[in-house]
């Protein structure tokens, strides 16, 4: 290949997708800076930011979003490893076990949290179970919002949806180190804890920051598994950034929710790339 | 010795076998819901086997007011999605694994980072622009949207699926009289289809689930998430159950299709 002439096909082949990410993307990102620091006759203004930290339904969304964040990401994280662990361990079976694991990946959030719905409502199968097993005589109203119950569920079912996204993220980066690292602490006695935390878990840096910076900006946004499971009960932020759009018509408050989203992801995406920095000598 | 190896072999695999189980129950839970007939639905203690199979549920579903066009909205706006994708982002994809060129890094970098970008952040902007466009309540304007929200992955997996086919071929079918496209066309892209066809799969899925944006763009043109979502509170529960399974359909069948495509659609890391 000749170096010294620019070659301009790759150039003309990525064209068209930085065109449209430009347009799609990158334009409604600046326009939503807009709609959150401009009023309509394009002056600047920090009302709508105020009006916002001044709400008294965006402390509630807030406090339930960073909660369930919380809750959701360190168990799925932990669940993952040892999904992906297990598949370390070349079960009989295995594909039809990594099939299963995965399913949940192309289960929308709707409908798991109308799953979720059918086990936790007041007929549901989770009362139903507990009346079998002699436990209740009565429904218990588990979607209750005076209780912490609605909670549990939204992260029982974001839970059972998105770990898998975890799990592939992590076996794709087991499959990347090699064996010989794992099987030379083991000649020099290495038990298998000691493997996997001073082995197999330093190596797998890069995917344990992705998988957990993709699922935190995921579990930011979570939407619709609260929805369906706790109605207007439970308030997140990304449902008062619909609401203030296709409610009460006001873009300019719904763009400043979505502004707020986006810090909150950007800010841990930034913490998650410093914490887990892969150092130069210890890249594969 | 073997005895405790032999002994934590069966807890290996009692606790694989647990967690695919968690996984399955509740699929399996929703799909005897939806198939149930509405007796049995509103009945208290619920059976956790099946009491009565009957299509009685799923007709209601089906035949309730705006659902089948909600249902082909969906398809229309899943296939339009994937058919932009592939067109636009699989010569992105070739590029990127074919070339060598100045600025390489920084695209697959900045392709890598807006693949989590938060679609609610999209939404907002883009409706008041669709609005002011005149495409307001459009399945195009949905359908523009999940394409800005999939090209990343399809751009991405397209190029790991290029880079799998060894440039050689092409160079030897270039050697043996083809024109660098008729390389392409008769011997990259025949190898390359089922890789572009999980791509397209996923895709699908990826438009079919979405439902902030559906609901923030459209208001009668509905597609089936955003229709179920702003009906969820009035609804009666036969009719959530069996909407819940609905459109969870294409979701199992398709990932038994792409199951062998898992790991390059999402195993790639920030490296």
């Amino acid at each position: 290949m000749n170096l010294k002439r620019l070659n301009l096909e790759p150039y003309i082949l990525l064209l068209p997708s930085i065109l449209y990410l430009t347009l799609f993307l990158a334009w409604p990102m600046v326009q939503s800076f807009g709609l959150a620091f401009q009023t309509d006759d394009g002056q600047l203004t920090l009302a709508y930011l105020q009006r916002m930290f001044g709400d008294a339904e965006f402390a509630e969304a807030l406090r339930t979003t960073v909660k369930l964040i919380l809750a959701i990401v360190p168990l799925q994280f932990l669940l993952a490893l040892a999904m992906a662990l297990l598949m370390m361990e070349r079960l009989r079976g295995s594909n039809m076990l990594v099939y299963i694991y995965s399913i949940p990946l192309a289960v929308s959030d709707l409908a798991a949290g109308i799953i979720w719905f059918s086990i936790f409502t007041e007929r549901g199968y989770l009362n139903s179970l507990l009346h079998s097993l002699g436990v209740l005589d009565k429904p218990f109203l588990f979607l209750n919002y005076q209780t912490n119950w609605p909670i549990v569920a939204i992260v029982l079912a974001e839970v059972w949806r998105a770990t898998s996204i975890v799990f592939v993220i992590l076996v794709a980066g087991l499959q990347s180190i090699p064996r010989d690292y794992v099987e030379a602490a083991e000649v020099f006695g290495a038990g298998w804890f000691k493997r996997v935390w001073r082995v197999i878990l330093p190596l797998l840096r890069p995917s344990i920051q992705t998988a957990l910076i993709l699922r935190t900006i995921l579990a930011v946004q979570v939407f619709a598994v609260v929805l369906a499971l706790a109605g207007r009960g439970v308030n997140v932020l990304a449902a008062e950034a619909y609401r203030w759009y296709g409610e009460y018509r006001n873009p300019h408050m719904a763009a400043t929710y979505a502004m707020f989203i986006l810090s909150i992801s950007l800010t841990t995406a930034l913490i998650y790339l410093r914490t887990l920095r892969v150092k130069e000598e210890m890249r594969l | 010795m073997k005895r405790t190896r032999l002994i934590g072999r069966g807890f290996i695999y009692l606790a694989a076998i647990l967690i695919a189980l968690c996984i399955l129950i509740p699929i399996y839970l929703i799909m005897i819901a939806a198939f149930s007939p509405r007796d049995v639905i509103y009945s208290w203690p619920k059976a956790l086997f099946p009491q009565a199979i009957s299509l009685e549920t799923m007709r209601f579903f089906l035949n309730s007011y705006k659902v089948l066009d909600s249902v082909r909205n969906s398809a229309i706006v899943a296939v339009l999605t994937l058919v932009v994708s592939l067109l636009i982002g699989a010569p992105a994809g070739y590029g990127l694994a074919r070339y060598v060129f100045r600025g390489q890094d920084v695209f697959r970098v900045m392709i890598l980072s807006t693949r989590a970008f938060p679609i609610v952040i999209l939404s907002i902007p883009l409706g008041v622009t669709f609005r002011q466009w005149g495409m307001y309540d459009s399945l195009i304007s949905v359908a523009l949207l999940h394409v800005a929200m999939a090209l990343p992955t399809t751009i991405l997996v397209t190029s790991s699926v290029f880079m799998g086919i060894s440039r050689e071929l092409e160079e030897a079918a270039t050697v043996f009289g083809c024109s660098p496209v008729q390389a392409f066309m008769r011997v990259a892209l025949p190898l390359a289809l089922p890789g572009l066809a999980a791509s397209a799969i996923f895709t699908f899925v990826l438009s079919w689930n979405e439902v902030f944006a559906a609901t923030v763009l459209t208001l009668f043109n509905r597609t089936l998430p955003a229709l179920l979502i702003v009906q969820l509170d009035q609804s009666p529960v036969a009719f959530r159950f069996a909407g819940g399974f609905f459109i969870l359909i294409p979701a199992i069948v398709f990932m038994f299709f792409i199951r062998r495509y898992l790991f390059s659609l999402w195993g790639i890391t920030l490296k």
